[in-house]
């Protein structure tokens, strides 16, 4: 005799429970927090350095540096100016979880952050499933990948409130359509905020920064 | 790539629920899995048939559905499936509409053989 129990439950309910945790954690303190996500060389740790160099005298920024191996990234950053920098390196994931952010708590200051910001592992497939409690996620694309991508990679771009669209200086070389990008991107989500960078010229940066500075203020409010 | 380690918590959840069920052995696991969850069916049944060898699961299988997207409109409050990735209403064409479903990860049930 064979019976059938119901369980109706989330595959991820253990990382959604950890993440809600972190997510009550930083919001006590009124600390805005995103999650970076794009393939490899979007330019994540690009658009970081310059954030952490140009708005560190404004903003205590605490950022988690993930990456497969190396802590190259966070040797980066640090060397950006970043005073609150933990490298994560996840020794082969794909991705980060809840859970390895929830271990790093102990180490960060809190009191004295204002905006929390995890780089994940440069990969458009795997982060998107795991929520790491952060506000908002953000996704890179830069002009020498294809303008196709939000397309290609429905889920991350879906879950992203956010798309900046990095490497900019180098349009001319690139067969890459702004408005395809743009078209593709809001096909998939109408609600996505829409940046332009290059991080060489520092063009786009400024409306970048007035974004975040804004969000950060109103996540204090 | 990350279906292995999807396929590891699965394994986690109902090895537990297996051992309440006990002397029952746990034959099925029934999955519910979105289209935009990201996952791929193939793989992760590869990945749990590699991982539930020597456990108590070792005879289990899954059995999956996938789940259809479909969205509400925030604008209207139409509820739709959403086609060939097109993620706006089809009733006044607004593109911010709130998921419904597609991004399933779940156990719906278990299958218990006496």
């Amino acid at each position: 005799m064979s019976k059938t129990i119901e369980l109706k439950k989330k595959v991820l309910s253990e990382n959604d429970a950890l993440a809600a945790e972190l997510r009550a954690t930083l919001g006590e303190k009124g600390i805005f927090s995103l999650n970076f996500v794009s393939s490899p060389g979007s330019g994540k740790t690009s658009l970081l350095e310059r954030t952490l160099r140009e708005l560190k005298d404004e903003l205590n920024i605490t950022l988690v540096a993930g990456d497969v191996q190396t802590e190259n990234d966070a040797n980066r950053l640090i060397a950006a100016g970043g005073e609150q920098v933990k490298p994560l390196v996840t020794g082969g994931s794909c991705h980060l979880d809840a859970r390895m952010i929830h271990r790093l708590l102990p180490e960060i200051n809190l009191d004295n952050t204002d905006l929390f910001i995890v780089e994940n592992v440069g990969n458009l497939v795997c982060p998107s499933g795991y929520d790491l409690g952060e506000d908002m996620k953000v996704v890179l694309i830069s002009v020498t990948e294809g303008d196709d991508k939000p397309l290609k990679y429905p889920s991350m771009f879906r879950r992203s409130s956010v798309m900046v669209i990095n490497k900019i200086d180098m349009l001319e070389l690139c067969d890459f359509s702004m408005e395809r990008v743009r078209e593709n991107a809001l096909r998939i989500n109408g609600d996505l905020k829409i940046f332009e960078t290059s991080c060489r010229t520092g063009e786009g940066l400024e409306e970048w920064y007035a974004w975040l500075k804004e969000q950060v203020k109103q996540k204090k409010a | 790539m990350h279906e292995l380690s999807i396929a590891q918590s699965i394994l986690e959840i109902v090895l537990r629920e297996a051992e309440k069920q006990k002397p029952a052995r746990v034959v099925a696991v029934g999955l519910k899995i979105g289209a935009l969850s990201g996952i791929y069916a193939d793989s992760l049944e590869f990945g749990f048939d590699a991982i539930k060898k020597g456990t108590p699961l070792e005879e289990c299988r899954l059995e999956i559905e996938e789940v259809a997207i479909r969205g509400q409109c925030h604008q209207c409050g139409h509820v739709f499936d959403v086609r060939e990735l097109l993620f706006a209403c089809p009733l006044c064409a607004s593109g911010s509409i709130e998921l419904k479903h597609g991004q399933e990860l779940d156990i719906a049930y278990i299958e218990v053989d006496d």
